[in-house]
């Protein structure tokens, strides 16, 4: 930035404002994480403090680990989430590519129809869905999750990721066809690298619903074997009586992948978020 | 071994026609430039040519051999793009020689055709940098190594100097018309530069809105242009036009250029007075505002000592001047 249109209360105030939206931001974050590591009668009398000699207790994680089967929702929800993501920007980048590079008929109108998803959320959809499901024998199968959370994905990522390429200069894929590269060549070569920003950003968005998602596992695959994370979780919530020191441990253990997999993209994320803005 | 024929291109982008009719011949070993305003379709003749789009109608022969249907690669053309086009992944070495490797041949002579475009571009040192790590020349020389290593039958250039500054332009401008003369290759060169034009062709094809107004060397369009388009596209400053009727001479307008336009304080057969004067050190453009014919261009070379409001007269050189109908075209005497 220009020292011309900087200056110190204008730093001062920005920063200022930032800092408390982060406060506010990682406040639940950071209660649930120091209350993980505390005893069930510390939770309850001292919510806000953290951990100490007396307090300190492992007793959550100990639950967690021992009953239900957590490594393997741990897997489960890893699974869901990694193959629906790669389902999604593959399959979302090459129909992106199909709409900004190819004249054909009803081009904008596939354009509009796929990023209509955008708006109608897919639990409208839930009965439905079950139904087919149910149909297709793939009730209680992780294969039910992924294809759900593709569908679910897709329209956000054709429609950020078809922006984005229709930017990519035509000069460098018609040289890439004078030098004889398959039309495949030319996308997984030339056009997925310079999409890489928004391929991040894209990821993110489509992440996060998919690993916090609640409804989907509960409705098509609660099956002890298929159970995610979120699912999992919530044997310690009873009607009566809840294991807090459980249910917030399982929940600090869930933050990590997902923390994981953001630092993986975080970079291009930002380089995806600003690229509009600067260019 | 590399001739292009076209026969009734056109080319329609839904329901509007961009090229509308095209018939033309490059001979072999020919410089032949397109020029033409921006958005006349030299563009879309060009990539028509090597097939990245596909013509409306009519035939498009490379040595007699109708290539329609023969995709890009296989049309033996290799074309530098404005914009470099490299690919960003690549090393300068590869780039050049990615072509060829998709084509099949071995590595031996990939690397001795590389070796032999990077001597006759000066790339040597260049050749393991990827192009992020390259001046925009020096992409430009790459772009244009890459289009030699594959040997083509037709070199296509679509306005490959815009992006450069004006020294680099002129230095490269020179380097093309060397390694024509090196090559002895076809090349068809697309430019909206008419110093471009005149300075690298054998033949200009002067475009517009998607026909060709006149095919010629440059010196033929420069003195013999056919219609009024022609006239006022071909030379720098433009050539003035002057209403026929008050002069009372034949046809609808007479063009003059600047540079056959008689400037004298005393008399003449147009009356007028000096606008504005640009000293550019070897010539002086003077500026005069006159009635009926408007603002008209005098070129003098060397210095002239004209003031701005200072009344003046002007007259065309009888033997420079050329006549156009009603409807732009050019009537012979
Ligand atoms: N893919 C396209 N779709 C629609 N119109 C196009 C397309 N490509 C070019 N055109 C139009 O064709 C005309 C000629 O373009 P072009 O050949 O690029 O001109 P130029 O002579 O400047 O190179 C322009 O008016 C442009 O708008
Ligand atoms: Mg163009």
């Amino acid at each position: 930035m220009s020292q011309a249109r900087s200056s110190l209360p204008r730093t001062i105030a920005a920063h200022a404002a930032l800092l408390t939206y982060t406060a506010i931001a990682l406040f639940p974050v950071f209660v649930i994480v120091i209350n993980a590591f505390k005893s069930r009668r510390a939770i309850f009398t001292e919510p806000l403090a953290l951990p100490d000699a007396e307090s300190f207790d492992l007793v959550g994680f100990q639950t967690v680990l021992k009953q239900g089967d957590f490594l393997l929702y741990f897997q489960n929800s890893l699974v869901v989430t990694v193959v629906s993501l790669f389902c999604v920007l593959l399959f979302g980048a090459m129909a992106a590519f199909a709409l900004s590079e190819y004249r054909f008929r009803g081009n904008m109108m596939m354009g509009l129809y796929l990023a209509l998803g955008i708006m109608i959320p897919i639990r409208l959809g839930t009965v439905a869905i079950l139904q087919m499901m149910v149909a297709s024998g793939l009730v209680n199968t992780l294969t039910a999750l992924i294809l759900v959370y593709t569908a679910q994905g897709l329209p956000l990522a054709v429609f950020i990721l078809s922006e984005f390429m229709r930017g990519i200069s035509d000069d460098l894929k018609n040289a890439g066809r004078i030098d004889g590269l398959s039309e495949y060549r030319i996308f997984f070569t030339l056009v997925l690298p310079l999409v890489r920003p928004a391929m991040a950003t894209v990821a993110v968005f489509s992440m996060i619903p998919i690993w916090n998602d609640l409804w989907f596992p509960l409705i098509l695959a609660p099956a002890e074997e298929t159970k995610t994370v979120t699912l999992g979780a919530q044997v310690f919530i009873g009607q009566f009586v809840t294991n807090w020191n459980a249910v917030l441990a399982a929940l600090s253990l869930a933050i990590l992948p997902v923390l994981v997999l953001y630092l993986l993209f975080s970079r291009q994320l930002i380089r995806g978020i600003t690229s509009g803005a600067v260019k | 071994m590399g001739s292009l024929r076209l026969s009734r291109i056109t080319k329609s982008f839904g329901a509007t026609d961009v090229i509308k009719g095209v018939d033309l011949e490059v001979r072999d070993g020919e410089f032949c430039v397109f020029v033409g305003p921006s958005g006349c379709g030299k563009s879309t003749l060009l990539r028509i040519i090597a097939g990245l789009e596909d013509a409306t109608s009519g035939d498009i022969l490379i040595d007699e051999a109708r290539v329609n249907d023969t995709p890009p690669s296989k049309r033996e053309i290799a074309m530098v793009f404005q914009s470099y086009a490299l690919y960003p992944h690549l090393t300068v070495r590869d780039n050049m020689g990615l072509g060829l490797k998709q084509a099949g041949e071995a590595k031996e002579a990939i690397s001795a055709r590389v070796t032999e475009a990077s001597r006759m571009l000066s790339l040597d040192a260049l050749l393991e940098r990827r192009p992020a790590e390259l001046s925009g020349g020096q992409r430009q020389r790459v772009a244009i190594g890459r289009a030699i290593v594959r040997t083509p039958k037709l070199f296509l250039f679509d306005e490959p100097l815009s992006n450069l500054d004006a020294a680099l332009r002129v230095a490269t401008r020179i380097e093309i018309a060397r390694l024509h003369r090196e090559l002895k290759a076809t090349m068809i060169y697309v430019t909206h530069d008419q110093v471009e034009a005149m300075t690298l062709a054998d033949r200009i094809v002067v475009l517009n809105g998607g026909r060709v107004e006149q095919v010629g060397a440059p010196m033929e369009l420069y003195d013999n242009p056919a219609n009024v388009f022609v006239a006022g596209f071909i030379g720098s400053p433009q050539m003035n036009f002057l209403k026929a009727a008050p002069l009372g001479l034949q046809g609808e307008t007479v063009g003059v250029r600047p540079e056959h336009l008689e400037i004298s304080r005393e008399a003449g057969e147009i009356a007028g007075t000096v606008s504005h004067v640009e000293h550019l050190g070897g010539e002086t453009n003077i500026y005069v505002r006159t009635e009926p014919h408007g603002l008209l261009t005098v070129r003098r070379f060397g210095s002239a000592a004209y003031g701005v409001d200072e009344a003046v007269f002007l007259t065309p050189d009888p033997t420079r001047r050329f006549f156009f109908d009603a409807a732009g075209l050019r009537i012979r005497a």
